[in-house]
Protein backbone atom coordinates (compact mmCIF):
# COMPACT_ATOMS: atom_id res chain seq x y z
CA UNK A 1 0.00 0.00 0.00
CA UNK A 2 1.37 3.38 -1.20
CA UNK A 3 2.05 6.38 1.32
CA UNK A 4 -0.91 8.22 -0.74
CA UNK A 5 -3.31 5.05 -0.13
CA UNK A 6 -2.32 4.64 3.54
CA UNK A 7 -3.11 8.34 4.00
CA UNK A 8 -6.81 8.38 2.35
CA UNK A 9 -7.45 4.87 4.24
CA UNK A 10 -6.92 7.17 7.34
CA UNK A 11 -9.09 9.93 6.24
CA UNK A 12 -11.79 7.08 5.77
CA UNK A 13 -11.58 5.90 8.73
CA UNK A 14 -11.57 9.11 10.72
CA UNK A 15 -14.57 10.43 8.23
CA UNK A 16 -16.34 7.12 9.84
CA UNK A 17 -15.83 7.63 13.26
CA UNK A 18 -16.18 11.91 12.79
CA UNK A 19 -20.08 10.84 11.24
CA UNK A 20 -20.71 9.50 14.82
CA UNK A 21 -20.97 13.29 15.89
CA UNK A 22 -23.59 14.33 12.95
CA UNK A 23 -25.56 11.37 13.19
CA UNK A 24 -25.29 10.82 16.93
CA UNK A 25 -25.21 14.03 18.18
CA UNK A 26 -26.22 13.01 21.92
CA UNK A 27 -23.16 10.52 21.96
CA UNK A 28 -21.04 13.67 22.70
CA UNK A 29 -23.01 14.54 25.11
CA UNK A 30 -21.52 12.68 27.69
CA UNK A 31 -17.98 13.25 26.81
CA UNK A 32 -19.04 17.07 27.14
CA UNK A 33 -21.24 16.96 30.33
CA UNK A 34 -19.21 15.26 32.36
CA UNK A 35 -16.13 17.30 32.71
CA UNK A 36 -18.04 20.17 32.67
CA UNK A 37 -19.73 19.40 36.19
CA UNK A 38 -16.79 18.22 37.46
CA UNK A 39 -15.16 21.75 36.24
CA UNK A 40 -18.08 24.07 37.50
CA UNK A 41 -18.25 21.65 40.94
CA UNK A 42 -14.72 21.49 41.91
CA UNK A 43 -14.25 25.43 41.52
CA UNK A 44 -17.83 25.99 43.36
CA UNK A 45 -16.15 23.61 45.89
CA UNK A 46 -12.35 24.24 46.18
CA UNK A 47 -12.58 27.86 45.07
CA UNK A 48 -11.12 29.05 48.34
CA UNK A 49 -7.91 26.78 48.02
CA UNK A 50 -6.57 29.84 45.95
CA UNK A 51 -6.39 31.67 49.80
CA UNK A 52 -3.16 29.09 50.54
CA UNK A 53 0.09 30.03 50.68
CA UNK A 54 2.32 28.88 47.76
CA UNK A 55 -0.84 28.93 45.27
CA UNK A 56 0.72 30.53 41.50
CA UNK A 57 -3.27 32.34 41.08
CA UNK A 58 -5.71 33.99 42.66
CA UNK A 59 -8.32 32.23 40.07
CA UNK A 60 -9.04 28.47 40.89
CA UNK A 61 -11.26 28.41 37.75
CA UNK A 62 -7.62 29.37 35.92
CA UNK A 63 -5.76 26.30 38.05
CA UNK A 64 -8.09 23.96 37.19
CA UNK A 65 -9.34 24.41 33.43
CA UNK A 66 -6.32 22.61 32.18
CA UNK A 67 -7.27 19.14 33.90
CA UNK A 68 -10.96 19.57 32.99
CA UNK A 69 -9.71 20.13 29.20
CA UNK A 70 -7.61 17.17 29.72
CA UNK A 71 -11.07 15.05 31.32
CA UNK A 72 -12.48 15.77 28.69
CA UNK A 73 -9.96 14.38 26.42
CA UNK A 74 -9.42 11.56 27.94
CA UNK A 75 -12.82 10.86 27.92
CA UNK A 76 -13.29 11.36 24.14
CA UNK A 77 -9.88 9.33 23.88
CA UNK A 78 -11.72 6.37 26.32
CA UNK A 79 -15.05 6.57 23.80
CA UNK A 80 -12.81 5.61 21.25
CA UNK A 81 -12.16 2.22 23.01
CA UNK A 82 -15.61 1.41 23.54
CA UNK A 83 -16.75 2.51 19.78
CA UNK A 84 -14.15 0.07 18.42
CA UNK A 85 -14.91 -2.66 21.30
CA UNK A 86 -18.55 -2.49 19.68
CA UNK A 87 -17.12 -3.00 16.10
CA UNK A 88 -15.32 -5.79 17.66
CA UNK A 89 -18.26 -7.19 18.56
CA UNK A 90 -20.80 -6.93 15.47
CA UNK A 91 -17.99 -8.63 13.52
CA UNK A 92 -17.10 -5.09 11.30
CA UNK A 93 -13.24 -4.97 12.72
CA UNK A 94 -12.77 -8.31 11.54
CA UNK A 95 -13.80 -7.38 7.70
CA UNK A 96 -11.28 -4.43 8.27
CA UNK A 97 -8.35 -6.91 9.63
CA UNK A 98 -8.80 -8.59 6.39
CA UNK A 99 -8.69 -5.41 4.14
CA UNK A 100 -5.18 -4.94 2.43
CA UNK A 101 -4.54 -1.94 4.55
CA UNK A 102 -1.73 -2.07 6.96
CA UNK A 103 -2.49 -1.85 11.14
CA UNK A 104 -0.51 1.10 11.87
CA UNK A 105 -2.94 3.05 9.26
CA UNK A 106 -6.20 1.26 10.91
CA UNK A 107 -4.93 2.36 14.44
CA UNK A 108 -4.38 6.04 13.31
CA UNK A 109 -7.91 5.80 11.81
CA UNK A 110 -9.31 5.28 14.81
CA UNK A 111 -7.08 7.90 17.03
CA UNK A 112 -6.73 11.11 14.96
CA UNK A 113 -10.72 11.23 14.57
CA UNK A 114 -10.72 11.08 18.54
CA UNK A 115 -7.98 14.02 19.05
CA UNK A 116 -10.32 16.13 16.86
CA UNK A 117 -13.52 15.11 18.31
CA UNK A 118 -11.60 16.20 21.63
CA UNK A 119 -11.90 20.16 20.56
CA UNK A 120 -15.61 19.51 20.83
CA UNK A 121 -15.77 19.49 24.81
CA UNK A 122 -12.64 21.51 25.15
CA UNK A 123 -14.35 24.46 22.98
CA UNK A 124 -17.68 24.17 25.44
CA UNK A 125 -15.38 23.58 28.36
CA UNK A 126 -13.32 27.01 27.62
CA UNK A 127 -16.00 28.97 26.66
CA UNK A 128 -17.80 28.18 30.25
CA UNK A 129 -14.43 28.62 31.95
CA UNK A 130 -14.05 32.17 30.27
CA UNK A 131 -17.41 33.08 31.53
CA UNK A 132 -16.93 32.31 34.74
CA UNK A 133 -13.71 34.42 35.28
CA UNK A 134 -10.52 32.18 33.88
CA UNK A 135 -7.90 34.01 32.58
CA UNK A 136 -7.57 34.43 28.93
CA UNK A 137 -4.03 32.28 28.63
CA UNK A 138 -3.10 34.32 25.50
CA UNK A 139 -2.89 33.22 21.93
CA UNK A 140 0.21 30.99 22.44
CA UNK A 141 -1.46 29.58 25.57
CA UNK A 142 -4.89 28.44 24.05
CA UNK A 143 -2.67 27.04 20.98
CA UNK A 144 -0.59 24.95 23.24
CA UNK A 145 -3.74 23.92 25.84
CA UNK A 146 -5.27 22.92 22.36
CA UNK A 147 -2.49 21.00 20.88
CA UNK A 148 -2.43 19.53 24.18
CA UNK A 149 -5.75 18.44 24.37
CA UNK A 150 -5.01 17.02 20.99
CA UNK A 151 -1.98 14.98 21.65
CA UNK A 152 -4.03 13.65 25.33
CA UNK A 153 -7.00 12.50 23.03
CA UNK A 154 -4.96 10.33 21.14
CA UNK A 155 -2.75 8.94 24.49
CA UNK A 156 -6.49 7.76 25.63
CA UNK A 157 -7.37 6.50 22.51
CA UNK A 158 -4.76 4.33 22.15
CA UNK A 159 -5.26 3.14 26.49
CA UNK A 160 -8.99 2.07 25.04
CA UNK A 161 -7.85 0.78 21.76
CA UNK A 162 -4.73 -1.56 22.87
CA UNK A 163 -8.00 -2.51 26.07
CA UNK A 164 -10.81 -2.97 23.22
CA UNK A 165 -8.62 -5.29 21.63
CA UNK A 166 -7.78 -7.07 24.68
CA UNK A 167 -10.64 -7.77 25.87
CA UNK A 168 -12.68 -7.83 22.63
CA UNK A 169 -16.01 -6.40 24.68
CA UNK A 170 -17.64 -3.33 25.84
CA UNK A 171 -17.75 -4.61 29.04
CA UNK A 172 -14.17 -3.42 29.24
CA UNK A 173 -15.29 0.40 29.41
CA UNK A 174 -15.18 1.32 32.82
CA UNK A 175 -11.16 0.15 32.57
CA UNK A 176 -11.00 1.91 29.92
CA UNK A 177 -12.31 5.53 31.70
CA UNK A 178 -11.34 4.62 34.95
CA UNK A 179 -7.54 4.59 34.10
CA UNK A 180 -7.32 7.73 32.39
CA UNK A 181 -9.93 9.41 35.22
CA UNK A 182 -6.92 8.11 37.35
CA UNK A 183 -3.99 9.23 35.26
CA UNK A 184 -5.60 13.22 35.02
CA UNK A 185 -6.24 13.28 39.23
CA UNK A 186 -3.28 11.82 40.40
CA UNK A 187 -1.79 14.78 39.37
CA UNK A 188 -1.33 18.40 40.43
CA UNK A 189 -5.11 18.58 39.72
CA UNK A 190 -6.40 20.13 42.75
CA UNK A 191 -3.12 21.65 44.22
CA UNK A 192 0.29 22.46 43.42
CA UNK A 193 2.63 19.66 43.91
CA UNK A 194 4.17 21.54 47.40
CA UNK A 195 0.19 21.76 48.85
CA UNK A 196 -0.61 17.95 47.69
CA UNK A 197 -0.33 15.64 51.15
CA UNK A 198 2.23 12.88 51.19
CA UNK A 199 1.04 9.90 49.08
CA UNK A 200 -0.69 11.65 46.67
CA UNK A 201 2.56 14.33 46.42
CA UNK A 202 4.94 11.26 45.55
CA UNK A 203 2.53 9.54 42.92
CA UNK A 204 2.02 12.99 41.13
CA UNK A 205 5.52 13.34 41.33
CA UNK A 206 6.41 10.37 39.37
CA UNK A 207 2.96 10.47 36.94
CA UNK A 208 3.73 11.86 33.54
CA UNK A 209 0.31 13.41 32.76
CA UNK A 210 1.61 15.89 36.10
CA UNK A 211 3.96 17.20 33.28
CA UNK A 212 1.23 17.19 30.60
CA UNK A 213 -1.13 19.29 32.86
CA UNK A 214 1.65 21.85 33.96
CA UNK A 215 2.78 22.55 30.83
CA UNK A 216 -1.51 23.26 29.66
CA UNK A 217 -1.37 25.63 32.63
CA UNK A 218 1.38 27.72 31.83
CA UNK A 219 -0.52 30.49 30.06
CA UNK A 220 -4.08 29.99 31.79
CA UNK A 221 -1.51 31.27 35.59
CA UNK A 222 -0.86 33.92 34.42
CA UNK A 223 2.73 32.47 33.66
CA UNK A 224 4.72 32.92 30.40
CA UNK A 225 4.55 30.05 27.61
CA UNK A 226 8.24 29.11 27.41
CA UNK A 227 10.12 25.66 26.26
CA UNK A 228 11.48 24.62 29.64
CA UNK A 229 7.93 24.29 30.66
CA UNK A 230 6.68 22.85 27.37
CA UNK A 231 8.91 20.15 26.36
CA UNK A 232 8.28 17.64 29.38
CA UNK A 233 4.70 17.78 28.75
CA UNK A 234 5.12 17.53 25.34
CA UNK A 235 7.42 14.31 26.00
CA UNK A 236 5.44 12.43 28.63
CA UNK A 237 2.85 12.65 25.95
CA UNK A 238 4.83 11.13 23.14
CA UNK A 239 5.98 8.81 25.68
CA UNK A 240 2.38 7.31 26.98
CA UNK A 241 1.67 7.58 23.21
CA UNK A 242 4.34 5.27 22.01
CA UNK A 243 4.06 3.21 24.79
CA UNK A 244 0.33 2.74 24.05
CA UNK A 245 0.94 2.66 20.49
CA UNK A 246 3.32 -0.66 20.93
CA UNK A 247 0.39 -2.44 23.24
CA UNK A 248 -2.77 -1.52 20.78
CA UNK A 249 -0.87 -3.05 17.45
CA UNK A 250 0.72 -6.04 19.75
CA UNK A 251 -3.14 -6.54 20.39
CA UNK A 252 -4.15 -5.99 16.84
CA UNK A 253 -1.57 -8.30 16.35
CA UNK A 254 -2.67 -11.22 18.40
CA UNK A 255 -6.21 -10.87 17.24
CA UNK A 256 -5.33 -11.97 13.92
CA UNK A 257 -2.58 -14.33 15.13
CA UNK B 1 -54.20 -11.24 57.94
CA UNK B 2 -50.99 -12.04 59.52
CA UNK B 3 -50.49 -14.63 57.23
CA UNK B 4 -50.31 -12.68 54.55
CA UNK B 5 -48.18 -10.47 56.12
CA UNK B 6 -45.32 -13.12 56.91
CA UNK B 7 -45.69 -14.28 52.89
CA UNK B 8 -45.31 -10.04 52.00
CA UNK B 9 -42.02 -9.94 54.38
CA UNK B 10 -41.19 -13.22 52.89
CA UNK B 11 -40.94 -11.74 49.57
CA UNK B 12 -39.19 -8.79 50.79
CA UNK B 13 -36.58 -10.94 52.57
CA UNK B 14 -36.12 -12.91 49.41
CA UNK B 15 -35.84 -9.93 46.58
CA UNK B 16 -33.83 -7.94 48.81
CA UNK B 17 -31.27 -10.87 49.03
CA UNK B 18 -31.24 -11.27 45.33
CA UNK B 19 -30.56 -7.21 45.02
CA UNK B 20 -27.62 -7.59 47.08
CA UNK B 21 -26.44 -10.67 45.39
CA UNK B 22 -26.90 -8.92 41.76
CA UNK B 23 -25.43 -5.55 42.81
CA UNK B 24 -21.92 -7.54 44.25
CA UNK B 25 -22.24 -10.17 41.24
CA UNK B 26 -22.53 -7.21 38.43
CA UNK B 27 -19.25 -4.78 39.09
CA UNK B 28 -20.75 -1.82 36.93
CA UNK B 29 -23.17 -1.67 39.88
CA UNK B 30 -21.06 -2.28 42.71
CA UNK B 31 -18.21 -0.33 41.76
CA UNK B 32 -20.03 2.96 42.02
CA UNK B 33 -21.33 2.15 45.43
CA UNK B 34 -17.73 1.62 46.68
CA UNK B 35 -14.51 2.07 44.10
CA UNK B 36 -15.55 5.26 43.08
CA UNK B 37 -16.46 7.16 46.05
CA UNK B 38 -13.23 5.74 48.14
CA UNK B 39 -10.84 6.84 44.83
CA UNK B 40 -12.32 10.58 45.02
CA UNK B 41 -12.34 10.42 48.80
CA UNK B 42 -8.20 9.34 48.44
CA UNK B 43 -7.89 11.98 45.64
CA UNK B 44 -9.95 14.75 47.26
CA UNK B 45 -8.44 14.05 50.50
CA UNK B 46 -4.58 14.05 49.35
CA UNK B 47 -4.96 16.96 46.80
CA UNK B 48 -7.35 19.49 49.07
CA UNK B 49 -5.99 18.33 52.78
CA UNK B 50 -4.18 21.63 52.71
CA UNK B 51 -8.12 23.17 53.23
CA UNK B 52 -7.81 22.63 56.64
CA UNK B 53 -5.55 25.51 57.49
CA UNK B 54 -7.48 28.00 55.61
CA UNK B 55 -9.07 30.86 58.06
CA UNK B 56 -12.97 29.43 59.00
CA UNK B 57 -12.15 25.92 58.48
CA UNK B 58 -13.84 24.01 61.17
CA UNK B 59 -11.87 22.18 64.40
CA UNK B 60 -10.88 18.94 62.70
CA UNK B 61 -8.07 15.84 63.14
CA UNK B 62 -7.74 15.87 59.53
CA UNK B 63 -8.99 16.68 56.35
CA UNK B 64 -10.20 12.76 55.76
CA UNK B 65 -12.06 12.91 59.01
CA UNK B 66 -14.05 15.72 57.51
CA UNK B 67 -14.61 14.19 54.24
CA UNK B 68 -15.74 10.56 55.16
CA UNK B 69 -19.52 11.79 56.16
CA UNK B 70 -19.00 13.52 52.08
CA UNK B 71 -17.96 10.10 51.02
CA UNK B 72 -20.82 8.17 52.31
CA UNK B 73 -23.47 10.32 51.19
CA UNK B 74 -21.91 10.29 47.73
CA UNK B 75 -22.25 6.58 48.34
CA UNK B 76 -25.97 6.26 49.30
CA UNK B 77 -26.67 8.46 45.96
CA UNK B 78 -25.06 6.01 43.66
CA UNK B 79 -26.21 3.21 45.49
CA UNK B 80 -29.87 4.61 44.58
CA UNK B 81 -29.16 5.77 41.19
CA UNK B 82 -27.87 1.93 41.10
CA UNK B 83 -30.79 0.00 42.73
CA UNK B 84 -33.08 1.90 40.14
CA UNK B 85 -30.41 0.97 37.12
CA UNK B 86 -30.94 -2.53 38.17
CA UNK B 87 -34.92 -2.15 38.66
CA UNK B 88 -35.21 -0.65 35.41
CA UNK B 89 -33.10 -3.94 34.00
CA UNK B 90 -35.36 -6.04 35.43
CA UNK B 91 -38.52 -4.22 33.95
CA UNK B 92 -36.85 -4.59 30.75
CA UNK B 93 -36.01 -8.16 30.54
CA UNK B 94 -40.09 -9.00 32.12
CA UNK B 95 -38.50 -9.91 35.42
CA UNK B 96 -40.53 -7.33 37.08
CA UNK B 97 -44.47 -7.98 35.28
CA UNK B 98 -43.91 -11.89 36.18
CA UNK B 99 -43.22 -10.87 39.97
CA UNK B 100 -46.32 -8.49 39.43
CA UNK B 101 -48.37 -11.55 38.03
CA UNK B 102 -47.99 -13.33 41.19
CA UNK B 103 -50.18 -12.53 44.23
CA UNK B 104 -48.00 -10.98 46.08
CA UNK B 105 -48.08 -7.06 46.76
CA UNK B 106 -46.74 -5.05 44.40
CA UNK B 107 -45.25 -2.75 47.14
CA UNK B 108 -43.80 -6.10 48.47
CA UNK B 109 -41.55 -6.11 45.18
CA UNK B 110 -40.74 -2.41 45.15
CA UNK B 111 -39.48 -2.53 49.15
CA UNK B 112 -37.68 -5.69 48.26
CA UNK B 113 -35.66 -3.84 46.26
CA UNK B 114 -35.53 -1.23 48.30
CA UNK B 115 -34.63 -3.70 51.54
CA UNK B 116 -31.42 -4.47 49.25
CA UNK B 117 -30.82 -0.63 48.65
CA UNK B 118 -30.43 -0.29 52.52
CA UNK B 119 -28.38 -3.29 53.10
CA UNK B 120 -25.95 -1.56 50.58
CA UNK B 121 -26.12 1.73 52.03
CA UNK B 122 -25.32 -0.23 56.00
CA UNK B 123 -22.15 -2.24 54.25
CA UNK B 124 -20.73 0.86 52.28
CA UNK B 125 -21.03 3.40 55.57
CA UNK B 126 -19.30 0.07 57.68
CA UNK B 127 -16.49 0.19 55.08
CA UNK B 128 -15.87 3.63 54.77
CA UNK B 129 -15.90 3.65 58.47
CA UNK B 130 -13.28 0.90 58.36
CA UNK B 131 -11.24 2.94 55.75
CA UNK B 132 -11.36 5.79 57.46
CA UNK B 133 -9.82 4.18 60.68
CA UNK B 134 -7.50 2.11 59.07
CA UNK B 135 -6.25 5.70 57.68
CA UNK B 136 -5.76 7.77 61.16
CA UNK B 137 -9.53 9.18 61.21
CA UNK B 138 -11.33 9.28 64.73
CA UNK B 139 -15.12 8.84 65.19
CA UNK B 140 -15.21 11.51 68.51
CA UNK B 141 -18.55 10.28 69.54
CA UNK B 142 -17.63 6.51 69.38
CA UNK B 143 -19.35 3.03 68.99
CA UNK B 144 -22.51 5.16 69.29
CA UNK B 145 -21.37 7.75 66.96
CA UNK B 146 -19.98 4.78 64.48
CA UNK B 147 -24.12 2.85 65.08
CA UNK B 148 -25.59 6.11 64.28
CA UNK B 149 -23.66 6.71 61.34
CA UNK B 150 -24.42 3.24 59.94
CA UNK B 151 -27.93 3.32 60.73
CA UNK B 152 -28.33 7.14 59.26
CA UNK B 153 -26.39 6.05 55.89
CA UNK B 154 -28.60 2.83 55.76
CA UNK B 155 -31.54 5.28 56.17
CA UNK B 156 -30.24 7.33 53.37
CA UNK B 157 -29.34 4.53 51.06
CA UNK B 158 -33.28 3.91 51.46
CA UNK B 159 -34.44 7.09 50.54
CA UNK B 160 -32.50 7.56 47.47
CA UNK B 161 -33.28 4.23 46.42
CA UNK B 162 -36.86 4.86 46.50
CA UNK B 163 -36.15 7.97 44.22
CA UNK B 164 -34.21 5.92 41.92
CA UNK B 165 -37.20 2.92 41.91
CA UNK B 166 -40.03 5.29 41.26
CA UNK B 167 -37.85 6.75 38.17
CA UNK B 168 -37.65 3.48 36.79
CA UNK B 169 -41.04 2.64 37.58
CA UNK B 170 -42.26 5.70 35.73
CA UNK B 171 -39.48 5.38 32.63
CA UNK B 172 -39.17 1.80 32.49
CA UNK B 173 -35.61 2.52 31.20
CA UNK B 174 -32.50 1.49 32.74
CA UNK B 175 -30.57 4.51 30.16
CA UNK B 176 -32.82 7.01 31.55
CA UNK B 177 -31.52 5.81 35.48
CA UNK B 178 -28.41 5.52 34.08
CA UNK B 179 -28.95 9.29 32.57
CA UNK B 180 -29.08 10.98 36.20
CA UNK B 181 -25.89 10.02 36.64
CA UNK B 182 -24.44 13.05 36.27
CA UNK B 183 -27.18 15.06 38.03
CA UNK B 184 -25.65 12.47 41.65
CA UNK B 185 -23.00 15.03 41.19
CA UNK B 186 -24.35 18.65 40.79
CA UNK B 187 -26.22 17.61 43.80
CA UNK B 188 -23.26 16.57 46.10
CA UNK B 189 -21.35 19.77 44.76
CA UNK B 190 -24.12 22.34 45.86
CA UNK B 191 -23.86 20.39 49.00
CA UNK B 192 -21.70 20.94 52.45
CA UNK B 193 -20.42 17.11 51.44
CA UNK B 194 -16.79 18.09 50.14
CA UNK B 195 -16.10 21.47 51.83
CA UNK B 196 -17.57 23.82 54.47
CA UNK B 197 -20.67 25.86 52.82
CA UNK B 198 -19.17 28.99 54.31
CA UNK B 199 -15.83 28.14 52.09
CA UNK B 200 -17.54 27.58 49.38
CA UNK B 201 -17.87 29.77 46.12
CA UNK B 202 -21.27 31.86 45.31
CA UNK B 203 -23.71 30.94 44.44
CA UNK B 204 -23.26 27.15 45.47
CA UNK B 205 -22.65 28.10 48.95
CA UNK B 206 -26.37 29.66 49.47
CA UNK B 207 -27.87 26.71 47.95
CA UNK B 208 -25.66 24.56 49.99
CA UNK B 209 -27.22 26.21 52.81
CA UNK B 210 -30.51 24.95 52.11
CA UNK B 211 -29.34 21.87 50.08
CA UNK B 212 -31.12 18.98 52.33
CA UNK B 213 -28.48 16.67 51.22
CA UNK B 214 -26.15 19.09 53.48
CA UNK B 215 -28.07 18.51 56.36
CA UNK B 216 -27.42 14.58 56.08
CA UNK B 217 -23.97 15.27 55.45
CA UNK B 218 -23.45 17.39 59.08
CA UNK B 219 -25.56 14.93 60.44
CA UNK B 220 -23.09 12.33 59.78
CA UNK B 221 -20.11 14.63 60.25
CA UNK B 222 -21.10 15.66 63.85
CA UNK B 223 -20.31 12.20 65.78
CA UNK B 224 -17.15 12.16 63.52
CA UNK B 225 -15.65 15.39 64.51
CA UNK B 226 -16.99 16.09 68.14
CA UNK B 227 -20.38 14.62 69.64
CA UNK B 228 -23.96 14.58 69.60
CA UNK B 229 -25.73 18.20 69.25
CA UNK B 230 -29.25 16.81 69.04
CA UNK B 231 -29.91 19.60 66.68
CA UNK B 232 -27.87 18.51 63.54
CA UNK B 233 -28.93 15.04 64.24
CA UNK B 234 -32.58 15.97 64.26
CA UNK B 235 -32.31 17.86 60.79
CA UNK B 236 -30.50 15.01 59.45
CA UNK B 237 -32.90 12.48 60.37
CA UNK B 238 -35.65 14.72 59.69
CA UNK B 239 -34.31 15.57 55.91
CA UNK B 240 -34.00 11.84 55.48
CA UNK B 241 -37.43 10.62 56.25
CA UNK B 242 -38.56 14.07 54.06
CA UNK B 243 -36.87 12.51 51.15
CA UNK B 244 -37.60 9.05 52.16
CA UNK B 245 -41.35 9.89 52.14
CA UNK B 246 -41.65 11.69 48.85
CA UNK B 247 -39.60 8.75 47.36
CA UNK B 248 -41.99 6.31 48.51
CA UNK B 249 -45.09 8.94 47.54
CA UNK B 250 -43.44 8.64 44.27
CA UNK B 251 -43.37 5.04 43.83
CA UNK B 252 -46.76 4.51 45.04
CA UNK B 253 -48.20 6.64 41.77
CA UNK B 254 -45.72 4.95 39.80
CA UNK B 255 -47.45 1.41 41.00
CA UNK B 256 -51.09 3.29 40.43
CA UNK B 257 -49.73 4.55 36.87
CA UNK B 258 -48.74 1.26 35.74
CA UNK B 259 -51.75 -0.33 36.96
CA UNK B 260 -53.96 1.97 35.38
CA UNK B 261 -51.76 1.26 32.23
CA UNK B 262 -52.50 -2.35 32.52
CA UNK B 263 -48.55 -2.58 33.07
Amino acid sequence: MSARQSGGAIRVLMRRALNEITRVPGAAIPGVLAPSIFFLGLTSVFGSLTLLPGFDTQSYQSFLIPVSLMQGAAFTGAATGVNLARDIEQGWFDRLLASPAPRPVLLAGLVLSASFRALIPATFLLIVAFAIGAEWPGFGGLALALLIVMGMAIVAATWGTSLAMRFKSQSAAPLMQAGMFLAVLLTTAYAPLELLQGWLQEIARINPVTQVIEAARQGFIGEDVTWAGTWPGLLALAGLAVLFTWMALRAMRRMTA
Amino acid sequence: MSGRLAANARVVAALGARSVRQTLRRPQLAAPLIIFPTLLLAIQTGGAGGAVDLPGFPEVNGFLDFMLAGAMVQSCLLAGNSGGIALALDIEMGFTDRLFAAPVSRYSVVLGRLAGTTVLGAFTAVWFIAIGLISGATIEEGVLGAIWIIALVAATALAFGSIGAAIALRTNSASVVQGLFPLVFVILFLSSAFFPANLMLEPAASVAEYNPLSFIVEGLREPILSSFDGEDELLALGSVLALMAFGLWMCALALKGRVRRGA
